[in-house]
C-alpha cells in the first residue's frame, strides 16, 4: 500500500503509530511533525526521574536514530501544524508552507491547563521536557515549593521535591484528593502516604491566589491560610491540544471526536490517538477520552492496524492502564475505579506497603483495580478486566498469590 | 516441536533488561505466551527464541514497553 501518511504530534503516540505502520507492512511515505524540535521522548519521566535528574536525556528517548533510519520515518521538528484543509488534503504549516497526505493521524496530545492565578515568575507548570528543566533548576536552587493539584502528576512532583530535600507542601479542594479516582478509603491511604514522607497537605482548600515572584511566592488558601514558598507547581489538570483545528470542520468537543474505529466522526482517512482523542469506546458505549501512556500505545497500534487493513478494521476497545510512582509506592490502576459502588482491599501481612484493592459497580461486577507495590497482582486482575467477572473472581486471584507466596 | 536445524538457523530472540522493567506487565497484555511477570514484579520471559513470522508480534510488545526493557535482536 502506498500512499502518504502524516502524523501530527510526535510524542508516543504518534511515534508508535509511524512504528507500527511499517511493521505492518506500510510502504508509503510516513512524515511525523511536531511544534517542539526536541527528538522524540517519553513525557512519564518528566516528573520523577528525568524531574529528579537520575535520568538524562538519552534515557527518555522514544525512538534511536538507527530505528527512525531503518523504518524510513521523516521526523518534521520544530514545525507546529497550524492549519487543516481537509477539502484539500492538507496540513499548513505556519509560515513553512503546506502538507499533503493521504491519511492524516492526529496526535497533538494535552498542554496543562495554565495557571489562572497573578503570579508567573517562579510558577510552573509541567507537561513538556523544557518545563522539566526549568522546574529541575529551581528546585536545586529552591528550599520550599507549593504544589497546587493532588492528581498523579501533582503527587509525583512533590515526591520528587521531596528527593530534592524541599519544604513541601501540597494543595487541593478536594478533602481526599484522589478518592475521585479510587474511593475514600484508598484515598485516605495516598493522603497517609504523603504525610509519611514530611509534605504538608492542605487538601479541601481552594487557592485564592498566588502573589510575589520566584524566591518569594505567597499562596493564599480558602481558609485564609497564607503559605509561602521559593516556587509554585500548578498541576491542575489538561487540555486537548485541538485549537489548530478550529476552522478544519472536524468534530471537536472535549478533543477530536472519533468512531470506534479511531477515525474522526465523517472522516474515513483522518484518524485520532492519544490525549487528544474522544472516541467511541464499544465496550463502554460512550465517548471516553483517556490521558494515559498505554491508551496512546495501544490507539496507535489500532489506527495503523486500520489503515493498513481497511477492509478489516478493528473496533478500539482497550481495559484503561495508568500508573504512577509516588515515594516508594509503585502505583497501579486498571479499568474504571473512578465510578465503582466499592472494594474489597487485600493486604500482604508478609509486606505492610503491599495492598491491592479490586472495584466493583453498582450491579456487583468486577470493574477496576488498584495495587500499590503488587504489579502480579496487578497482571492477574488486569487480564480479567476484558470479560464479565464477578468481583469474587479477581479476590480469589489475589488471595491465591498471598496463600502461595511464602512467609519472611 | 524442536526441529533438527536449530543450531543452524538464525532465529530472532527477545532480551529483557532486568535493571529497566518495572513490572507494568503491557508486555504480558501484548503477547502472554512470551511473557509473564514474577512475584518480584520482573517480567520473565517465556520463550526467547522464535519463528520470524513472530517478529512482528513480538516487536510490537516491546514497543509498548514504557522503559523499553525488551529488546528483539538477531541472534
Amino acid at each position: 500500500m502506498s500512499s502518504d501518511v502524516v502524523i501530527v504530534g510526535a510524542s508516543v503516540g504518534g511515534v508508535r503509530a509511524a512504528q507500527s505502520l511499517r511493521a505492518d507492512g506500510f510502504t508509503g511515505s510516513i512524515k511525523v511533525i511536531d511544534a517542539e524540535d526536541h527528538m522524540p521522548y517519553d513525557k512519564p519521566p518528566l516528573s520523577k526521574g528525568f524531574l529528579s535528574g537520575s535520568q538524562g536525556v538519552d534515557r527518555i528517548s522514544l525512538i534511536s536514530e538507527k530505528a527512525i533510519a531503518e523504518a524510513n520515518i521523516e521526523f518534521l521538528l520544530g514545525t507546529a501544524a497550524t492549519k487543516l484543509d481537509v477539502a484539500e488534503s492538507r496540513i499548513v504549516l505556519g509560515d513553512k508552507g503546506t502538507l499533503h497526505f493521504d491519511q492524516l493521524v492526529i496526535a497533538t496530545g494535552v498542554r496543562a491547563r495554565p495557571s489562572p492565578w497573578e503570579a508567573t515568575d517562579g510558577v510552573h507548570l509541567l507537561r513538556s521536557l523544557d518545563d522539566a528543566l526549568s522546574l529541575r533548576a529551581d528546585f536545586e536552587s529552591a528550599n520550599s515549593v507549593v504544589i497546587v493539584g493532588a492528581g498523579f502528576i501533582g503527587a509525583e512532583v512533590a515526591a520528587t521535591a521531596r528527593h530534592f530535600g524541599l519544604t513541601t507542601s501540597l494543595v487541593d479542594p478536594l478533602p481526599i484528593p484522589m478518592a475521585r479516582v479510587m474511593g475514600d478509603e484508598v484515598g485516605i491511604r495516598f493522603i497517609e502516604l504523603h504525610h509519611r514522607n514530611q509534605v504538608q497537605t492542605y487538601f479541601g482548600m481552594g487557592v485564592e491566589s498566588i502573589t510575589g515572584s520566584k524566591g518569594n511566592l505567597k499562596v493564599e488558601l480558602s481558609d485564609g491560610t497564607l503559605l509561602s514558598s521559593d516556587v509554585v507547581v500548578v498541576g491542575i489538570g489538561a487540555v486537548p491540544n485541538d485549537a489548530w483545528l478550529d476552522s478544519s470542520g472536524l468534530l471537536i468537543d472535549n478533543g477530536v471526536v472519533c468512531d470506534e474505529y479511531c477515525r474522526v466522526v465523517g472522516h474515513s482517512n483522518i484518524y485520532a490517538i492519544g490525549d487528544v482523542a474522544r472516541w467511541h469506546h464499544p465496550r463502554h458505549g460512550k465517548l471516553v477520552r483517556v490521558e494515559h501512556w498505554t491508551n496512546a500505545v495501544e490507539q496507535a497500534a489500532c489506527v495503523s492496524h486500520n489503515i493498513t487493513n481497511p477492509d478489516e478494521l478493528h473496533q478500539y476497545a482497550p481495559v484503561e492502564y495508568v500508573w504512577s510512582d509516588q515515594y516508594d509506592w509503585k502505583i497501579q490502576l486498571a479499568g474504571i475505579t473512578a465510578e465503582a459502588d466499592g472494594q474489597v482491599i487485600l493486604e500482604d501481612p508478609n509486606n505492610p506497603n503491599r495492598f491491592a484493592a479490586i472495584y466493583n459497580d453498582s450491579a456487583g461486577k468486577y470493574c477496576g483495580v488498584v495495587t500499590v507495590n503488587w504489579p502480579r497482582a496487578l497482571i492477574e486482575c488486569r487480564k480479567l478486566l476484558s470479560g464479565d467477572y464477578e468481583i469474587s473472581v479477581p479476590v480469589q486471584r489475589v488471595e491465591a498469590l498471598l496463600a502461595a507466596s511464602p512467609s519472611r | 516441536m524442536v526441529t533438527i536445524l536449530e543450531g543452524a538457523i538464525k532465529l530472532p530472540i527477545v532480551k529483557a533488561d532486568l535493571n529497566l522493567c518495572q513490572g507494568y506487565a503491557n508486555c504480558v497484555m501484548e503477547a502472554p505466551e512470551f511473557f509473564d511477570i514474577d512475584d518480584e514484579g520482573l517480567v520473565v520471559i517465556l520463550q526467547e527464541k522464535f519463528d520470524e513470522d513472530k517478529r512482528a508480534h513480538v516487536e510490537s510488545a516491546a514497543r509498548s514497553c514504557p522503559v523499553s526493557a525488551l529488546r528483539v535482536e538477531d541472534e
